[in-house]
């Protein structure tokens, strides 16, 4: 294959019976406005972390959607709560409790529970 | 011996508050640090002593501050709290002159009607007889007014009383029968031997003369002591406790004692100290803009002294300080709940009734438990030395306006300076100490500070008064922080910022964070006088409004905030100004969504107004970096 210069990705799906949604749902339990989300990643954008780290506030909403926590669980330490996502997002997702929550959530649960 | 076996209730109930109030203030003064113990020392013993009493007398027997916020809540507590001490003082004095003895026990001057009945037939007895029912008809005028708040809350200026709990009825029950039942027994003893005043003795003689009076005393005399021997027992378990407890905070507080950021005695204190008024749930916006009714600080207050999960009602809260300002009783509403937003969640308790007497402090508030550093990814650099920072924050680059003006007038008034975070920085902190995470902020406070130290000034100017907030309080840098308002003005008066005068109109919107949360009310409104009229709005200084866009509150929806900023907004734009001008970004982006009249913060109206310098820029190096050029007008 590799003489082609190509190869073929690999295999990629969002498996929910490994991936637990219990993070996501200990979230939109208390703040429902994170379920109106469309990613559209206004929040990323303006984020002051994203400015000095790949940190995305979008990609980790999604990926708590998902179930995948793992990557979740040590990144969103990095926000500073600044409120600039808050203040940009057309949706009106009270971003600042979702990051809090997040926080709270990964320290009530310790592990990824499967 | 005068003694008969009714008064063993009181007596009871009487020796019990006494010995608990003295066990309860020496828990403490114990608990209180070993600094606050010798400030409270120094307190009692020196000059503060009279100023205390005076504060008592002020405040805990008159109310002056409720009568002043609202008369007739002040009057109902005034004739209660005051009424009383009256009724004692000259109950007291009573006992002593016409009693058998002098130097009697309490329950003697009490129950003075029952052991004297003969007395206050005629001459100076007759007279205090009247002075003694005019005290009575003063408490009961007061206790009607209380009896008619419970049941109808309009009628003493209160939208919403406090809710109450069983033992809390019990008490007040018992509070309420007291006055009454001395009425009666008064009445009826006077009604038997015809003697009594206007209100004791017109109710005596139409009594007697359909019941028998003589029979009918007694029970009622039973009736009182009783009453006021249950409210004197329960009184530590409920609201009333703030009674004593005010005392108590009083002197501490005049000793130069402060919340600060640990919880302690004085929070305890001062957490006993409400009434309940509810002066603090009137005051708040969340309350009467966003129909949020169950945070206010009258319910935090008795959430923690309930010993409940006070987690979702401490964050809840903009942080805007009103309530803060307006409690009469002076407590420190916004460090307060700092501390319990610092606890995270608490976990409720069941209590035993030892307990609820002799709460246990350490069980409220645990420690949060450390965690690795979150922010390794920051990198220290060298800045450029200067003489002056310019920290714009990350409120102020969601509002470039302001950000662009505040370039415009640094170069204009000719200062060397940095913009520290132009291509965008670290945040202040104070987002996340507001969220309780004071670890978490302490890293990005320590990341700022060496960066400000590294460059050398001795200025930082913020445009944003929630970094100004901190920077003047929890970074210990040895750098003058202003506030740009303050920077302006300063650049005003010794002339190195020469303006125009506008000829608009303009109201100012005073920032939560700036004005009642950092004192700074006058500087941003001179620089206003400076280039515009400013006209009064009925909102001004400490009794400012919050924008609603607070970072205070996580758990506010969008639609709740914008209900508060919308209200605030046709408040300060009642009289068609010209421009609504504020001085925080965040301000001017939470008011500007909710009205059409143009929000502006004072930075791009002075900008607005700067006399370009045509000539002098030529002819001298100009000092700033000349980056931008003018015209950011927007
Ligand atoms: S800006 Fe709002 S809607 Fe867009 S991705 Fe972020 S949270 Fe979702
Ligand atoms: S609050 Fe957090 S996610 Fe939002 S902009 Fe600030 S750092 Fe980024
Ligand atoms: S906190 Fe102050 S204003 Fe609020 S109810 Fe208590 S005493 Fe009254
Ligand atoms: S600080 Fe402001 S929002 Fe919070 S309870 Fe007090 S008045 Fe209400």
């Amino acid at each position: 294959m590799d003489r082609f210069g190509f190869s073929i990705s690999k295999g990629r799906q969002i498996d929910y019976d490994a991936n637990s949604r219990h993070i996501a749902e200990f979230i939109s339990e208390r703040e429902p406005s994170f379920r109106v989300c469309i990613e559209c990643g206004c929040c990323s954008a303006t984020c002051t972390t994203g400015n000095f780290t790949s940190f995305s506030l979008r990609e980790l909403q999604i990926l708590m959607k998902r179930g995948e926590n793992e990557k979740v669980r040590e990144n969103i330490k990095k926000c500073m709560l600044c409120g600039k996502c808050t203040l940009v997002c057309p949706r009106g997702v009270n971003t600042r409790n979702v990051v809090t929550l997040a926080r709270q959530a990964f320290q009530k649960f310790p592990a990824n529970a499967v | 011996m005068q003694f008969d076996p009714f008064v063993i209730p009181f007596n009871i109930g009487l020796y019990f508050i006494l010995i608990y109030a003295v066990v309860r203030s020496v828990i403490w003064f114990n608990d209180l640090s070993r600094p606050d113990k010798l400030r409270l020392q120094r307190g009692f013993f020196g000059k503060t002593f009279g100023q205390s009493i005076k504060e008592i007398f002020l405040e805990s027997l008159i109310h002056r501050k409720i009568l002043k916020s609202n008369p007739r809540l002040g009057y109902m507590h005034m004739s209660l709290a005051f009424g009383w001490f009256l009724l004692i003082l000259f109950g007291t004095i009573e006992a002593d002159v016409f009693g058998a003895h002098h130097l009697n026990a309490p329950y003697k001057s009490i129950f003075f009607k029952f052991f004297n009945p003969e007395h206050g037939r005629a001459g100076f007895e007759a007279a205090y007889s009247f002075l003694m029912d005019l005290i009575l008809a003063f408490i009961l005028s007061g206790l009607l007014l209380a009896v008619i708040k419970r049941f109808s809350s309009k009628v003493v200026g209160m939208k919403k009383t406090t809710k109450l709990r069983v033992l809390d009825k019990v008490a007040l029950t018992s509070l309420w029968l007291i006055f009454p039942s001395r009425l009666l027994a008064e009445s009826f003893t006077s009604g038997a031997y015809g003697t009594g005043s206007f209100l004791t003795g017109s109710l005596g003689s139409v009594l007697a003369s359909f019941l028998p009076a003589q029979e009918m005393a007694y029970p009622f005399w039973w009736l009182y002591s009783l009453s006021l021997g249950t409210f004197f027992i329960l009184l530590p378990l409920t609201r009333y406790m703030h009674i004593p407890t005010e005392l108590f905070l009083i002197f501490a507080r005049n000793s130069g004692i402060k919340t600060g950021d640990q919880p302690g005695a004085f929070r305890e204190i001062q957490i006993y100290s409400c009434s309940s008024c509810g002066i603090c749930i009137d005051a708040c916006q969340l309350n009467f803009s966003a129909g949020i009714t169950n945070i206010q600080s009258a319910y935090l207050m008795k959430g923690i002294r309930n010993n409940e999960n006070v987690s979702d009602i401490a964050f809840n809260c903009l942080m805007c300080g009103r309530c803060d300002q307006k409690c009469p009783v002076g407590i420190e509403l916004t460090p307060l709940r700092m501390l319990s937003r610092r606890a995270g969640e608490t976990v409720e308790s069941e209590q035993t009734i030892l307990k609820k007497y002799f709460p246990d402090r350490k069980s409220v508030l645990p420690a949060r438990p450390a965690a690795d550093p979150s922010y390794t990814f920051l990198k220290q650099y060298e800045p450029a030395k200067t003489d002056v920072i310019y920290f714009a924050g990350c409120m102020t680059h969601l509002t470039p306006a302001i950000k662009n003006s505040m370039v415009a007038i640094l170069e204009a008034s000719g200062v060397r300076y940095n913009f520290l975070d132009e291509m965008g920085g670290v945040c202040c902190g104070r987002p996340l100490m507001l969220a309780g995470q004071d670890r978490e902020a302490r890293e990005l406070i320590n990341h700022n500070s060496q960066l400000i130290w590294k460059s050398g000034a001795h200025t930082l100017v913020t445009s944003c008064p929630i970094c100004y907030k901190v920077f003047k309080e929890s970074y210990y840098l040895d750098v003058e922080v202003l506030h740009h308002s303050q920077f302006i003005k300063n650049m005003i008066e010794d002339g190195s910022l020469k303006l125009n005068f506008l000829r608009r109109k303009v109201t100012y919107h005073a920032p939560c964070e700036l004005g009642r949360g950092s004192g700074v009310y006058d500087e941003p409104k001179d620089v206003l006088r400076y280039v515009a009229r400013l006209q009064e709005t009925g909102f001004e200084d400490k009794n400012s409004l919050c924008c609603g866009g607070s970072l205070g509150n996580i758990k506010i929806s969008s639609r709740q905030k914008s209900m508060i900023a919308h209200d605030v907004a046709a408040e300060l734009t009642k009289d068609n100004p010209d421009i609504l001008a504020t001085s925080c970004p965040l301000c001017k982006k939470t008011l500007a969504a909710a009205t059409t009249t143009k929000v502006a913060d004072i930075s791009e109206i002075v900008a607005d107004a700067i006399i370009k310098p045509a000539i002098k820029k030529k002819l001298t190096e100009p000092a700033g970096k000349v980056k931008m050029q003018a015209d950011f007008q927007n």
